[in-house]
């Protein structure tokens, strides 16, 4: 990106003035490296975003912002309903509610190791993954509106977990704003066998372990020592939450249209918070929220089984589970004044910090744990909130490493069988239904995530807690 | 090179497709196939069963997305992939025929799901001899 055009504010903000259509200015988080390779487009879109109506603040970036459609991935943004303010079925994006759960498994790398084989094998053979794979539910249509209604709650209900879990979920698991009755037929047709389905592209489930604590304290609240074993999933609210956004995007643009809102990129589509598209949207987004997490929900009950028939010594116990394409309603504290804002989060994580109200009361202190998987290759990382993060970014933080690289380039520069070798070689076991999948998911088509996490950290958004090194990947 | 062709170009998050035709119902299959190709090799689907899809929208862009969303959706409930298309669009209706068949992960060897066509990036414009091209961004 061209510095040039870029105020630097401190060594770890950057600043657009607002110009032209500009309501508010953009605010980027980032190093100077991070910077310099960011992609001209990320200053364009979060520009664009800027422009929308009843923005408050800033357009944020994350430090792990790149191109995305409408928003830039990384992007957060708040609206006033009171100011005209929007909701965009864009900013939310096709994987609604897309998301990273932690598990704790009471399981060291040496209780592990004579099974690593077999849990792969096992993970790879019992976690629908991949396109066309199928879960073994099949909702008829009431028990698809009870889950669209019940999230993570539902899946509860149903035997896939326990209530524990719950307090550990973004909202304990269930989005009370869901309407069924917003979401079309098309959508859940498409969701019928899809829950407990991980998806393909970046979505995975590793075992990974914990190779380095930054903060004893807050690390000892999450119960993190080093060499333990971790099971992270990512994935999100499936054929649903892509079926929801193909249906609201056309209707948004033809509301944007016809109320006289300038869209400078069709996939900015919008809609006044306070219209009747705009009310239809919201019920139908929560619906999809409320789906992700009831997959990961039942993804998780499915990883259980297979550890309690090979490592029954095992308890998975759940550490957080972040949604990172979302748009949820949050009071923040405007120029003293506490405002209900529409907080769009696109490729980016909620990170609030100690004593915010919505976290369970063993959190509260600490404040939230924040999820950042990184590629199949490097780390991930487990941050937790700050003060400072809810003003600076109405909480928000990075959500992974970002792709560097497109998956043309990827496939490109790098062979499935040779990137699986390498990994192999650094002992870490990739189980993916795809050879180029793997390639156009190599670690080196990525940023650096820690210089992410790094940034991140240094820019007050969020601080880190924990390192993790994946040991057994299956992907899509 | 010919006047019906399809291609990918790089996006850094999900990939761009892109169709070329002598008409615009032309450019529309090729980029159906562009968007088949991001999921697996064409050569490997066999033109065994029709579906039929139509589609109305109130311009081009909107149309092509629809377009290649409605082939989506058909793709994930019917579990097919589809290699061979045929459009005819109409006062912006569009009605078109897919021939495929039903997912084989041994012998489709599938990359990635597509979870739609956005409006990033697209455009659908005819140059100055009269040919269209027709192309967006799709998310993986």
């Amino acid at each position: 990106m061209c510095a040039e055009n870029l105020k630097r504010r401190s060594e770890f903000e950057w600043y657009i003035e607002p110009t032209g259509k500009m309501h508010v200015p953009v605010v980027i988080y980032a190093d100077k490296q991070l910077i310099d390779a960011m992609d001209d487009q990320v200053y364009r879109q979060a520009s664009n975003v800027a422009s929308l109506p009843g923005i408050v603040k800033a357009s944020y970036a994350m430090p792990d912002a790149h191109w995305g459609y409408g928003f830039p991935i990384g992007g957060v943004a708040g609206f006033d309903p009171e100011m005209g303010g929007v909701i965009s079925a864009g900013g939310v994006g096709f994987d609604i509610a897309c998301g990273v759960r932690a598990l704790l498994t009471g399981l060291t790398a040496s209780d592990i190791e004579p099974y690593r084989n077999q849990l792969a094998d096992m993970l790879a053979k019992r976690i629908p993954a991949g396109l066309g794979s199928r879960g073994k539910l099949r909702l008829n249509r009431t028990e698809m509106d009870d889950m669209l209604v019940g999230g993570a709650e539902w899946a509860v209900e149903r035997g896939y977990g326990n209530r524990s879990d719950l307090e550990r979920i973004e909202e304990r698991g269930r989005m009370k704003e869901a309407q069924p009755r917003f979401v079309s037929d098309h959508a859940k047709k498409r969701q019928e066998d899809e829950v407990g389905t991980l998806g393909s592209g970046n979505h995975y489930l590793e075992l990974q372990k914990v190779v380095e604590l930054y903060d004893e304290l807050n690390a000892k609240s999450f119960k993190l020592a080093v060499n333990d074993i971790v099971v992270s999933i990512h994935c999100g609210s499936r054929g649903l939450g892509h079926q929801i956004g193909t249906d609201y995007l056309p209707k948004m643009v033809k509301t944007a249209q016809s109320m006289g809102i300038e869209l400078p990129d069709r996939e900015l589509a919008c809609a006044p918070i306070k219209s009747d598209i705009g009310r239809l949207y919201i019920g139908a987004m929560n619906c999809g929220i409320n789906c992700a997490v009831a997959n990961r929900q039942v993804l998780t009950h499915l990883v259980r089984q297979v550890f309690s028939d090979l490592l029954p010594k095992a308890n998975l116990v759940l550490l957080y589970d972040v949604s990172h394409n979302t748009c949820k309603v949050e009071q923040h504290s405007i120029q003293g004044q506490t405002k209900k804002l529409y907080i769009h989060r696109k490729g980016a994580t909620r990170a609030f910090g100690p004593g915010h109200p919505s976290l369970p009361s063993d959190l509260i202190k600490t404040g939230q744990p924040v999820l950042i998987g990184g590629t199949m290759g490097t780390a991930s990382y487990i941050l937790v909130g700050t003060e400072k993060g809810m003003d600076l970014s109405f909480g928000s933080c990075c959500h992974g490493a970002g792709r560097a690289m497109s998956r043309k380039q990827a496939t490109k520069r790098w062979h499935g069988r040779d990137v699986i070798r390498s990994l192999a070689e650094k002992g870490i076991i990739v189980r993916g239904a795809s050879i180029r999948g793997v390639a156009e998911e190599a670690p080196g088509a990525y940023k650096d995530v820690s210089a992410v996490v790094e940034a991140t950290e240094k820019a007050g958004l969020a601080k880190k807690v924990a390192k993790l090194e994946p040991l057994i990947c299956v992907k899509g | 090179m010919s006047s019906k062709y399809w291609e990918h170009y790089p996006h850094p998050a999900d990939m761009g497709i892109r169709g070329f035709g002598p008409n615009l119902a032309g450019a529309f299959e090729q980029a159906a196939l562009a968007l088949t190709a991001v999921i697996t090799d064409l050569q490997t689907i066999e033109p065994k069963e029709k579906v039929e899809i139509s589609c109305q929208e109130q311009d081009n862009e909107l149309l092509f997305v629809g377009w290649l969303n409605a082939l989506l959706y058909e793709m994930a409930t019917k579990r097919m992939l589809f290699g061979k298309f045929e459009v005819k669009i109409k006062n912006g209706r569009l009605n078109a025929n897919a021939w495929g068949e039903e997912i084989n992960v041994e012998k489709h060897n599938p990359t990635v799901e597509v979870k739609a066509a956005t409006y990033g990036d697209l455009k659908v414009e005819q140059d100055k001899n009269g040919n269209w091209m027709a192309q967006c961004v799709v998310d993986v």
